[in-house]
């Protein structure tokens, strides 16, 4: 049964985003966006494809340079010990070509954990009980997805990062994943995911971050924005019009 | 008879009247091509995992040499060693010429690039794919290597079997090097050469069955190995 008591985590939060601006190559993909993501809170990230949240997420944890800018937890600047305590979920799971077990056991002896009754633990909470043995990529697409995020897990995260977890996924992973997500954030982890699905948005999010062409338009708390939001983008946005 | 009728004959009865020399030859053909593809990997694996995995200046044409190092004709890889190990040689003082180990040397300048340019590109490919993933859960690079080399050890037995095949099919340089002297430095393909010079075709073509049947079960091993790894896509 899950257990409710919150972990002891690393305070990583509050987590600034100052002025950030991020480039690939010579297309400029963050364009000076500034936003505050609490402790403990879910925020939703969305947006239109391209809009730039998948980079936003990414350079959160540390994976892409920065222009200008600046990212702080806590008031502290990324470092090995926090991305240590941050977890990303990728929109496609990249799963080493070993089996389900041996996936999980990367990850405990990258982070020197002793894992076996935890791996056991996670791999039923993700529904993947009994699949130790079964060869990770040949997995469907909902268990690959779930396996990423027993992965994920077995840090123990404080700032979990998901992106498009459930894009494409059957009920049953998606509500499963949901579920998981509700859970970590009870146990205290702050939880930043992207989505296109505004009826999850609805469903998980505290506060929504909305993204267009590489600019935050809009950081608010989740019902105000459903209910009145701002900007005539985001309207569009939430009404399922197309954003040119 | 037929001339191939003959020759599968002579090798089975070769092999199975356990004939001393052909064991003799055949014994030191696996440990000189053996002991050459071990040493070839103990550089080439470590050499091409720091070519795929490192940048630095001049790396693209350190590959392009090693790419076109894969295909050096064999005798002038002997020349060349001759040259290096004969009396007047700068290492003449070691008195390896027309030895084994002077076998071993030629071998392993001619399959080391194969390791290093295949190793190079399988684990480039293999840390491509898992870039994002090891950079989000910070895997210190030592780890991240033996990640590789682990995960891509089914391509890498085949990088191995390649050098293998090389090293054992090789005469050229072995020829030249070794001498090709009986009991000592004589092996399959120096021997197969010196029968065909004899005019006796029957035992050359025989012992090129024998060569032809170790590489054929060396392959059918690892083919059997590596359908079992991609059935579990681990390939």
């Amino acid at each position: 049964m899950y257990n409710s008591n919150k972990k002891n985590l690393i305070k990583l939060t509050p987590i600034e985003v100052i002025d950030l601006s991020v480039s690939l190559g010579k297309d400029l993909i963050l364009d000076k966006v500034s936003c505050s993501i609490k402790n403990n809170s879910i925020t939703l990230v969305i947006g239109p494809n391209g809009a730039g949240k998948s980079i936003f997420l990414q350079t959160i944890n540390g994976l892409t340079n920065i222009d200008n800018g600046k990212i702080t937890f806590n008031k502290i600047y990324n470092n090995d010990e926090i991305r240590n305590k941050q977890a990303m979920v990728f929109q496609t799971p990249t799963l080493l070509r070993r089996n389900v077990k041996s996936n999980m056991d990367f990850v405990c002896n990258v982070k020197n954990k002793n894992g076996k009754l935890i791996i056991k633990n996670i791999l039923k909470r993700v529904g993947l009980e009994g699949y130790d043995d079964k060869p990770a990529r040949l997995l469907s697409g909902g268990e690959k997805q779930r396996l990423s995020l027993a992965r994920a897990l077995l840090i123990e995260p404080s700032v979990l990062l998901l992106d498009e977890p459930t894009a494409n996924l059957d009920p049953f992973s998606l509500k499963l994943i949901e579920e998981i997500i509700l859970e970590e954030s009870k146990k205290g982890a702050t939880i930043i995911l992207t989505t296109h699905d505004m009826a999850q948005a609805k469903r998980l999010a505290s506060d929504i971050i909305f993204f267009n062409k590489g600019k935050i338009l809009e950081q608010t708390e989740a019902n105000a924005f459903f209910r009145n939001p701002l900007t005539k983008e985001a309207k569009k946005y939430i009404n399922g019009e197309i954003l040119l | 008879m037929n001339i191939l009728q003959e020759a599968f004959e002579k090798s089975f009865e070769l092999v199975f009247t356990l004939n001393e020399d052909l064991f003799e030859i055949l014994l030191l053909s696996l440990k000189v091509s053996g002991i050459s593809l071990v040493l070839s990997c103990l550089i080439g694996l470590p050499l091409g995992t720091f070519l795929a995995i490192k940048s630095f200046w001049g790396k693209d044409e350190f590959l392009v040499l090693f790419n076109t190092m894969m295909g050096l004709p064999p005798v002038v890889v002997g020349l060349i060693v001759y040259l290096l190990v004969s009396r007047s040689g700068p290492f003449g003082w070691l008195g390896i010429l027309y030895t084994p180990t002077a076998m071993i040397i030629a071998q392993m300048i001619l399959i080391t690039p194969i390791i290093v340019s295949l190793t190079s590109q399988i684990i480039e490919e293999i840390s491509q794919e898992y870039k994002s993933l090891f950079a989000s859960l910070v895997v210190p690079s030592h780890k991240a290597i033996i990640a590789y080399l682990f995960d891509a050890r089914y391509s890498i037995l085949t990088v191995v079997l390649a050098g293998f095949g090389r090293a054992i099919s090789e005469v050229g340089a072995v020829i030249i090097v070794g001498g090709n002297i009986d009991h000592l430095t004589r092996v399959m393909t120096t021997t197969i050469a010196l029968e065909t010079s004899k005019g006796n075709l029957s035992l050359a073509l025989a012992l090129g069955i024998i060569l032809l049947s170790i590489a054929l079960t060396t392959n059918f091993i690892l083919i059997r190995l590596k359908i079992g790894a991609k059935r579990r896509m681990y390939v």
